[in-house]
């Protein structure tokens, strides 16, 4: 076994744990290459079938192509797929893009707050119906009390301190200080009524691992991430007006691992091109603290 | 093009007591090996120059703000950087007894270990406490590092101190270490050798990383794959139903008889199974592999898969452990926790204290009936249902454990030894059926399906003239009316029939296990034809209920107690005082629904 193959197995007994121990679990697809190298992993761990949920949170800003490709996948893999949006902060345009409020603050309405309130039910889910090829307001209210996510530790700080399965209170508060222990491959999977768990089946994984993987499994990926003759490229995809590409001539996957062993990006971090990082000095853990993934 | 190159990457924890200097080397070996992005530096130097505080190498692992208010680690952080010869994951268990649970999270997944000691300081709680964590946890690579050299002025004899005193503690509890004399706050002896310390000629901390070596999967022992599901997509049009579950140690192909524990079911690989038309993962240690069986066994999670022909796991319900507790309440005998061994999950309780040590001194006290937070003890475990394992000195993997108190995991530690109990001879005999069991094409869950209903045994007991056959009866009648396949097995219809050949007429405690070892091998049979049994008996024990649990092949027993002094059985339901029938069979129902027994098409 090379050490792709340990963090791929390591991963793929992850989510079979996770789905062995909850009841409405769900995955968080983002569209982005982590999320999707999980979706890919979900696929394995469960020979073909990916047996919970696919959510996806939809701002009204993402990139047109990155909405295309979600639906044309979810066809393709036959994908239980299910978004949420914050309508309301949409009609009122209390957003940054229409200059009422902050970067952070527009996060927390139309990510953070859709988020929470699509796990539990209290907004409306829509759902893809496979039989019209169309989205449906679901009827099915009950709140996803387990959540994977694809959060890798080399991403930033907060992010390498997270355990493989970690508890969130009703509030979504993280307890970083007190968290339970996880031994050997012995996770918490016992949890207080009222508690829901993130599973973190990606921790081990870094960029570079993730590109490596999307290559050796030939995974399809959105284009925003390579180059398409401008000298520019998108790392990490968020909502157009807070996400910026770099300077890159990287025009496929071998490209960007080539470039990432290089060095050359080695001084930037990940997620330079996502503006709310960068407000008060905190950005992302202000926000994970919130129930930011 | 990028050939995908196949790197080594190795994980290694750094432990230590408090204020050692743990994070100060990882940020200088950071630094050093050029591997830190730059805006971290500049970004927690700018952090110091707000804060007027000196920088620190230490502060550049201290990413979040708790952290650095406090200024002590509080979790296992991970940190990522690179030799020439391979990859690393440097996980930061932090050193203060209060984070113990975290240091043991950074540790149990390590390869290899680095224990930092402080020069000036010497030996402390924790440098003993960690090391000894570090051999329960496996990690048979060690390195000290005996730190803050410079506070000491590059000082040899202090070195050789240190050494000595720690080198005596490790050989008491079987380990043994290389020392490094550094400074983390200097870098000396972290990336290079310095001139401060000419008379230490040995590797430098970097050099003694890439010394560690990767050990290999355990594919020359016993197969042993806990079964982690049986998958049935039934939705998307799949008719496969696949064994799934993460092989810990050897392998095994299509074709190869298998054999699971504890139940002693036997089955032969039909075919290994993937996604696509991808390659199959083999199974093999390391994997997470997925394959189906010839026979239609039922199998569920919690079995341990392994090969016929090689050596068998233990199975038992007693087990001499030794065990660390990090509770913040004491483990206490008489109590309920559940165990977790591999994927199984049963319900356990603290039997007997064989001695608690205490981990610091390691000084053993033999007169303690509990274990007590931060306690390493030895104990004998009893498990309400037995469970299949190895001995931790034999196969690691499968010889670990982990206890839950109040959805928390506060204990773990390695099983020593598999001790007999009054169950031994059922469930040995109970092996060879199972293993002997004939099975027809139809799967147990296909039945479920079609029935609407898995099989259960609802066991009705209480004192004698309480009700027991009428609430049976009332049962029966109920779910019959509902469309279930029900039946009431009288304790009658087996003395007289099945029994007919026990003529004593005094009961004595071997005749009585006798009849209810009868009475459970009739209902096992009916509980494989799928049905729901009902059966009344008189004052059972926990004793009876486990000998009944050892017999009847099926995930639980429902346990009804009627009467307001109920034995020491652990029941499910208890009816109390004047109860009315309707009622309580509503009750009962309610309790097979919650559970997934019956349930509409």
């Amino acid at each position: 076994m090379d050490h792709i193959d340990q963090i791929e197995n390591i991963s793929i007994n992850i989510l079979r744990e996770a789905y062995a121990n909850f009841k409405n679990m769900c995955m968080l697809w983002s569209i982005g290459k982590d999320s999707t190298v999980l979706l890919w992993l979900a696929r394995k761990a469960f020979l073909g079938h990916v047996p919970f949920s696919l959510v996806h949170i939809d701002t009204n800003y993402k990139i047109p192509e990155m909405i295309e490709y979600r639906d044309r996948l979810t066809a393709e893999w036959n994908l239980d797929m299910v978004y949420g949006i914050n309508t309301e902060a949409l009609e009122n345009k209390t957003t940054f893009p229409d200059g009422k409020v902050d970067r952070i603050t527009c996060c927390k309405i139309l990510k953070t707050e859709a988020l929470k309130n699509t796990l539990s039910g209290r907004w409306p889910r829509y759902r893809y119906n496979h039989a019209i090829n169309k989205y449906e307001q679901d009827p099915n209210v009950e709140p996803y009390t387990g959540v994977i996510v694809g959060v890798r530790a080399d991403e930033e700080g907060s992010r390498s301190k997270e355990r493989y399965f970690s508890a969130r209170d009703k509030e979504n508060d993280w307890d970083i200080a007190d968290q339970p222990p996880e031994l050997w491959n012995q996770y918490k999977t016992d949890f207080a009524p009222g508690t829901h768990v993130r599973v973190h089946p990606l921790l081990d994984w870094t960029e570079l691992n993730i590109w490596e993987y999307i290559e050796r499994e030939n995974i399809p990926t959105v284009s925003l991430y390579y180059d398409q003759g401008d000298g520019k490229r998108y790392r990490s995809l968020g909502c157009y007006p807070c996400t910026n590409p770099i300077d890159s001539t990287a025009k496929d996957v071998p490209e960007i691992i080539e470039e990432l062993k290089s060095g050359k990006l080695a001084n930037i971090a990940e997620r330079s091109g996502r503006a709310q990082d960068a407000e008060d000095g905190g950005g992302l853990e202000t926000l994970r603290r919130d129930g930011y993934m | 093009m990028a050939a995908y190159q196949k790197r080594e990457v190795m994980n290694i924890v750094i432990a230590g007591h408090v204020d050692h200097g743990k994070s100060t080397i990882i940020g200088r070996m950071l630094a050093d090996t050029n591997s830190l992005p730059e805006g971290k530096l500049e970004q927690v130097k700018e952090n110091c120059r707000r804060n007027s505080k000196p920088f620190e190498y230490a502060f550049l692992l201290d990413a979040l703000k708790d952290e650095q208010s406090q200024g002590i680690t509080i979790d296992s952080a991970r940190v990522f950087f690179s030799t020439k010869k391979r990859e690393y994951i440097i996980i930061d268990a932090p050193g203060h007894i209060e984070f113990l649970k975290n240091m043991v999270t950074g540790a149990s997944r390590a390869e290899a270990a680095l224990l930092v000691i402080d020069a000036e300081e010497g030996v402390r709680e924790n440098s003993r406490r960690h090391g000894y964590m570090l051999s329960m946890l496996g990690i048979k690579q060690v390195v000290v590092l005996v730190n803050k050299m410079d506070l000491v002025k590059y000082d040899r004899g202090v070195f050789e101190g240190v050494v000595e005193e720690y080198k005596k503690f490790l050989a008491g509890i079987n380990l043994a270490a290389d020392f490094v004399p550094v400074s983390g706050m200097e870098g000396d002896t972290v990336a290079k050798l310095t001139d401060k310390m000419p008379w230490y000629k040995g590797k430098t901390v970097l050099e003694v990383l890439d010394a560690f070596q990767k050990e290999p999967h355990p594919v020359d022992k016993p197969f042993r794959m806990p079964v982690q599901d049986v998958y049935k997509f039934t939705k998307g049009q799949d008719k496969r139903r696949i064994i799934a579950g993460t092989v810990q140690t050897g392998s095994i192909e299509a074709g190869d008889e298998v054999i699971f524990y504890p139940s002693g079911k036997k089955s032969t690989i039909k075919t290994v199974e993937t996604f696509g038309d991808g390659k199959p993962n083999p199974v093999s240690a390391g994997w997470a592999s997925a394959f189906t069986l010839d026979q239609q066994i039922y199998v569920s999670r919690g079995e341990i898969a392994t090969k016929a022909g090689q050596e068998l796991p233990k199975v038992t319900n007693t087990l001499r452990v030794n065990l660390f507790w990090m509770g913040k309440r004491p483990m206490i005998k008489d109590k309920d926790y559940l165990i977790k061994v591999g994927t199984a999950k049963e319900h356990v309780r603290l039997k007997e204290v064989t001695r608690v040590i205490d981990a610091s001194e390691l000084n053993s006290s033999q007169n303690k009936d509990r274990i007590e937070h931060h306690d390493v003890g030895e104990c004998v475990l009893h498990v309400k249902k037995a469970i299949a394992f190895d001995l931790a000195e034999h196969i690691a993997v499968t010889g670990r454990f982990v206890i839950v108190d109040d959805f928390e995991i506060c204990g773990g530690g390695i099983i020593r030894e598999s001790l007999e109990d009054d169950q031994l001879q059922v469930r040995d005999y109970v092996m060879t059926r199972n293993y002997k069991w004939e099975t027809g094409d139809i799967p147990r869950d296909d039945r479920a399906e079609k029935y609407s209903q898995k099989p259960t045994l609802i066991l009705i007991t209480g004192e004698k003239d309480v009700g027991k056959k009428t609430l049976a009866r009332a049962i029966e009648a109920r779910l019959f009316a509902e469309g279930k396949i029900i039946y009431f097995l009288g304790i009658g219809n087996i003395l007289y029939g099945v029994d007919a050949d026990i003529k004593t007429t005094h009961d004595s405690a071997d005749i009585q296990k006798e009849h209810l070892r009868r009475l459970a091998e009739v209902a096992n049979v009916m509980l494989d034809a799928g049905i729901i049994l009902v059966v009344t008996a008189i004052g059972l024990t926990q004793d009876d209920l486990e000998l009944i649990t050892a017999a009847v092949d099926i995930d639980s027993v429902n346990v009804v107690w009627i009467g307001d002094k109920p034995s020491d059985i652990s029941y499910d339901m208890l009816v109390l005082g004047n109860w009315k029938l309707d009622e309580t069979v509503d009750s009962v129902k309610k309790m097979l629904q919650t559970k997934g027994i019956i349930f509409k098409p």
